[in-house]
């Protein structure tokens, strides 16, 4: 019908374009760090600004196991991208497993801390502007990770049953951006909540 | 032109009537990019007419001193309904429902990049209105306490706090606006990752129709614009439901922070807006002066320009407020320094129309009104970015005749224009030149009636939102001005919806290219195919159609 604009002596040239899977995970993490900014500027500007106690330094312990194992499963999931590349499965499976593994990790950790926080040392998100800003902060962290695991997971289970293969990295790889992205963003609570913050 | 030859129209053969439960079926389900497009503009329509008819309700009640038309309480709700669905459920959905349709046909696609998100965007954006207006209904609650939304559009903390907004008149609000956040996002990343990744061969950057760059660079701005709100109104939510002190100033929170946020948002807002307005303009004022668009490059960069400097200038908003001096210069000079890649702009655009030949359409008529309106409403942008000013000003009237001067003299102008110009295009028949005439005249005397004068009452002293005011103020006379211009508006906008309905029957059959234009759009039939181009063009100027019609003197030898 419209071979209308094509130009009969054009010479062909490759015309190569991005890949839509990374353009598009890359726009969401663009919407999702700037999410993420608002939070962390209400924290930096709520910042020992609490009416009442507890206060960050008496209550918050350096997480420092737990954000070993989630930034150490950006590595193992960047393994299981590779391995899928070259088509080794079972090699795939394992290093998303670890992935799933470290990531569980996490959020156990995570748990035990809220845990912790909440029964010990009384602090909710009605307690003061610190728990307000830190559940918060700290919860969008956490329910980004738990989406990422269930994405994992969901990887996993293909993985095991045999229908992910090499054809398949690219979905892959762009879900191990998102990963990269939640372990990026853990730097940087990590670095304003418990250390700067403290 | 219908009679080139090389441009084939698709009236091969009429399709078989259908039940409407199938053609129901086929627009619910469909995920078409320009199905989707079109539901986006019919909805936005719908609540243009809604939100239309409640300015008018609040321009009745203005019009006369001591007036009882509607109660305080109601007055309240029609402004705070009447920003809220403007904003994000007429300009929004409408920029968005013409991306969505010209951007694949534009870039010689066959769909957006993620079809599904497509469809997942508009539903999500849509169930958020019918959320906004289910408020009516639903926002009682257990409490009994409460109606439609009423703390203004932008809702300033502590008016949406659970002690000063009972019931769930404000929960509606901040989910129908997470809703609708949502899928603005979703149909950004799709604007990006389409324009970025589906081109057909030869389609560089630098030889996209200006529209699809001013897209572009709309999405963007919509990540680092709609997330902050998105951020902010989780945080009214915990507020409200958790009991969190985010915005709660008697337990050391800070209404002022939810200002910053909001306006975070609000302002870059206003630029999501008016660029893919500029989109249209750069489409419309070439064709109908019959010459290429000047200063491609610098029409770009000063697109992106804009972007980038709409980020620093949000607290302009604020300044009433009262913040330190430093902080007043900077958003001083940053909001005056937005004004240096607009003015390229209107400056290209001039040059563009010097020395055509200008045809004189409905869809040009409105675009040369835009140009015009849209340097007014820049003027007295710069007056209120003076802090000072601002400052006597701030509040009043004279802010309310300012930013309706963007929305209505510039945005819902060039949109007008828009619908003119690609009416064709999506139908297959032309708008009804003669009515079209007749509307861009009595909008235009509705508009200037209406706006121009209510700078006065704002010169004045009248403030925004008060439901009524003393006979002895002196503003009488100018409110009966504006709400009759505000009638005459009605009538225009009538008129436009005749139009539409009329030409959809009626109206002379288009052909593929009835403005002689230069776009791939033009090069398909209208309406186009579900597929859009049975063979996927290969350009190799910005101008792909003019190639075709002047072999001997094509512009990729001047590019």
């Amino acid at each position: 019908m419209s071979e209308a604009a094509t130009i009969p002596n054009t010479a062909p040239e490759p015309w190569v374009l991005p890949s839509r899977g990374i353009v598009g995970m890359a726009c969401l993490i663009v919407a999702e760090a700037a999410i993420f900014i608002i939070f962390i500027v209400a924290y930096l500007y709520y910042l020992g600004k609490s009416l009442t106690g507890p206060t960050p330094h008496d209550v918050l312990e350096l997480p420092i196991f737990s954000s070993i194992c989630l930034l150490s499963s950006s590595a193992t999931v960047h393994f299981a991208v590779a391995a899928l590349h070259r088509g080794k499965r079972a090699a795939t499976s394992l290093w998303l497993g670890a992935t799933v593994l470290l990531g569980g990790i996490f959020l156990a950790a995570t748990a035990q801390e809220w845990y912790k926080l909440i029964y010990r040392d009384g602090l909710t998100i009605q307690t003061n502007l610190f728990g307000t800003t830190f559940y918060s902060l700290v919860g969008l962290h956490a329910t980004h990770v738990v989406v990422g695991l269930i994405m994992l997971t969901l990887a996993l289970i293909f993985s095991l049953n045999g229908s992910m293969t090499s054809k398949h990295t690219g979905r892959l790889e762009v879900l191990s951006l998102y990963w990269h992205f939640v372990d990026a963003v853990w730097i940087v609570v990590f670095t304003v909540v418990y250390v700067l913050g403290r | 032109m219908a009679a080139n030859p090389l441009v084939t129209d698709g009236f091969d053969q009429p399709a078989p009537r259908r039940l409407w439960l199938q053609v129901l079926h086929d627009w619910v389900t469909t995920v078409d990019h320009k199905k989707i497009g079109l539901m986006y503009i019919g909805y936005a329509l719908i609540f243009l007419v809604v939100a239309g008819a409640q300015a008018l309700l609040m321009r009745i009640q203005l019009a006369v001193p001591n007036n009882h038309f509607v109660s305080p309480q109601v007055f309240n709700q029609l402004f705070t309904m009447h920003g809220t669905t403007m904003v994000f459920f007429v300009g929004m959905p409408v920029l968005f429902g013409f991306g969505n349709y010209l951007i694949p046909l534009m870039i010689g696609a066959r769909d957006m990049a993620f079809p599904r998100l497509n469809a997942f965007s508009f539903w999500v954006a849509a169930f958020g209105g019918f959320l906004l207006y289910f408020s009516y209904l639903g926002a009682n609650g257990l409490y009994g306490a409460g109606s439609a939304p009423d703390v203004g559009w932008w809702a300033y903390a502590p008016l949406t706090a659970r002690a000063f907004s009972p019931g769930h008149s404000t929960d509606y609000w901040t989910l129908a606006i997470l809703l609708s956040g949502v899928g603005s996002i979703g149909t950004a990343l799709n604007i990006v990752a389409t324009v970025l990744c589906m081109r057909c061969p030869g389609m560089k950057l630098n030889r996209m129709p200006l529209l699809v760059w001013l897209y572009l660079v709309m999405s963007c701005l919509v990540f680092v614009t709609i997330s902050p709100l998105t951020a902010a109104q989780i945080m009214l939510m915990l507020d409200r439901y958790l009991g969190s002190h985010f915005f709660d100033t008697q337990a050391g929170g800070s209404a002022v922070l939810w200002m910053h946020f909001f306006w975070i948002f609000g302002h870059p807002e206003v630029y999501v807006l008016i660029l893919p307005s500029f989109a249209f303009a750069n489409e419309i004022i070439p064709v109908f002066s019959r010459k290429a668009i000047f200063g491609y490059p610098a029409m770009v960069a000063a697109s992106v320009g804009i972007g980038f400097i709409s980020l620093s200038v949000w607290a302009h908003h604020m300044f009433t407020v009262g913040m330190s001096s430093g902080a007043n210069t900077f958003f001083t000079l940053a909001t005056m320094a937005i004004s240096v890649p607009t003015g390229i702009k209107i400056f290209n655009w001039l040059a563009t129309i010097w020395g055509g030949k200008i045809h004189f359409t409905a869809s040009m008529m409105f675009t040369i009104g835009f140009l015009f309106q849209f340097l007014i409403a820049g003027l007295t942008g710069i007056m209120l970015s003076v802090a000072p000013f601002d400052w006597q000003l701030g509040g009043s009237y004279f802010v309310v005749a300012h930013f309706h001067y963007v929305l209505v003299g510039a945005i819902l102008f060039i949109l007008f224009g828009a619908f003119y110009y690609w009416y064709p295009k999506m139908t297959g028949r032309m708008l009804s030149e003669k009515l079209g005439k007749w509307h861009f005249w009595i909008f235009l005397i509705g508009f200037h009636l209406t706006f121009d004068l209510m700078h006065i009452p704002g010169i004045l002293g009248m403030p925004r939102r008060i439901y009524t005011y003393e006979a002895d103020r002196g503003w009488m006379i100018w409110n009966i001005l504006i709400s009759s211009g505000a009638v005459l508006q009605t009538i225009g906008t009538l008129l436009f919806v005749y139009n539409m309905v009329w030409s959809y029957f009626k109206g002379p059959i288009a052909g593929p290219d009835p403005w002689d234009a230069w776009t791939l759009e033009w090069s398909t039939s209208s309406p186009p195919p579900v597929y859009n181009f049975a063979v996927i063009p290969t350009v190799e100027s910005r101008r792909p159609l003019w190639d075709l019609k002047h072999p001997e003197d094509p512009d990729s030898h001047y590019e």
